[in-house]
């Protein structure tokens, strides 16, 4: 493997309630989080191809783990979302080639399909900083009850020379989704939208 | 008796390949399961709170168990452990003190009689406080490579009228333990101390 990991985490979350309301089944969503050394730390490199080698090792082996710790087969998956957090030394860009270029297409392997584009989010920060990871439908990205998003922070990452990496998979929309919009059952899932 | 409302479950896994230093051929692995309930005394000075801590006990062996799973499924390989709470802020320190029987005794069923104390820490706060959930030996509490702490936390919990419930189990030592002190190899295991 091109990424030195330091260290892999993996979230899992299961909403019983809300506002009293028992949700049944539970909304579950999972993420998982590499946190890698940046290659390219204190410096300015113009080709920033091995970033997006390490971004498709990851696509692969974080939404692997993402799924496993749902305990779904991958096509059940529902929604996703990906994002990268880059320490100090780092520039928002080399954030973009891991996320971008290559992570997409082993995600949508182990998912099956996935139609819809993997809403992302990025950011340089220091360790311990927040990482919103928006989510979405992943055949039809105007499924309005899928529209989310899922925090993660690990308190020692990412270091000044270090990228942390996130992607995470739901198994469900919000746990009391009533604003209207496209629903799941109306998807045609041809261009990613509807 | 009050019924325990559980509105969500959160489990962490990291996984600890290296921290600047060799990596190892066993990474250190740290789970974390989270459990957010309803404070039935939130509100109000209650005097008897002491049965509530029986309701607790199925649960606690039930994050116990899901902790030994997520790391494998071999109580065996569990050497570390902690446990922490965090009250919501209707509800008092004294509630969290609730959660020390039910959670310690728990892990150590599952883990076939560990014989340490269960290292522990509680607070009040509000939702997205961060707790260090402190980590000791499971036989033994002075073996130093295995003092360590686990950072966890809910954005949206606990909310003024609930409980953040947290255990904590590791595989073993800080990843690059070097500083002495009765090692894990020279545990008598009598007294749970050394």
């Amino acid at each position: 493997m091109k990424a030195r990991i330091r260290k892999l985490a993996t979230f899992l979350e299961e909403t019983r309630s809300e506002m009293d309301r028992a949700i049944d089944p539970p909304t579950r969503r999972a993420a998982a989080v590499a946190v890698i050394a940046n290659p390219y730390a204190g410096r300015y490199v113009e080709d920033l191809s091995e970033l997006m080698v390490i971004g498709e090792e990851l696509g692969d082996l974080l939404t692997q783990r993402a799924v496993a710790a749902l305990g779904i087969p991958g096509p059940s998956a529902e929604s996703y979302g990906k994002a990268a957090a880059v320490g100090e030394d780092g520039e928002l860009e080399h954030a973009a080639a891991i996320l971008h270029p290559k992570l997409g297409a082993p995600v949508r392997r182990v998912l099956g399909k996935g139609a819809a584009l993997i809403p992302s989010s990025k950011k340089r920060g220091g360790m311990g900083v927040v990482l919103d990871i928006p989510l979405g439908h992943k055949d039809a990205a105007f499924v309005r009850s899928h529209f989310d998003g899922m925090e993660v922070r690990i308190n020692d990452a990412p270091r000044a020379n270090e990228i942390m990496v996130a992607i995470a998979v739901t198994d469900s929309g919000r746990p009391l989704a009533r604003v209207g919009g496209l629903t799941k059952d109306q998807i045609e899932g041809e261009d990613g939208l509807r | 008796m009050p019924e325990v409302q559980v509105r969500k479950k959160v489990t962490v896994v990291e996984e600890i390949f290296h921290e600047g230093g060799p990596v190892s051929a066993r990474p250190l692995r740290r789970a974390a399961a989270l459990v957010v309930i309803r404070n039935p005394f939130a509100g109000r000075y209650v005097e008897q709170i002491e049965s509530f801590m029986d309701d607790l006990k199925p649960l606690g062996l039930e994050m116990a168990r899901s902790l030994v799973s997520v790391l494998g499924g071999d109580p065996k390989i569990i050497e570390g452990y902690g446990k922490g709470a965090i009250v919501g802020s209707a509800g008092e320190l004294e509630h969290g003190a609730l959660w020390h029987v039910p959670g310690g005794y728990a892990m150590r069923e599952v883990l076939g009689g560990a014989k340490a104390i269960v290292a522990s820490t509680k607070k009040v706060g509000g939702p997205g406080t961060r707790l260090d959930v402190p980590i000791t030996h499971i036989n033994a509490s002075y073996v130093r490579s295995h003092f360590d702490a686990m950072e966890v936390g809910i954005a949206d919990a606990p909310r003024a009228d609930e409980i953040l419930l947290a255990l904590v189990m590791t595989t073993g030592a800080r990843i690059h333990a070097r500083v002495g002190g009765l090692k894990a190899s020279e545990i008598k295991g009598e007294d749970g101390l050394r």
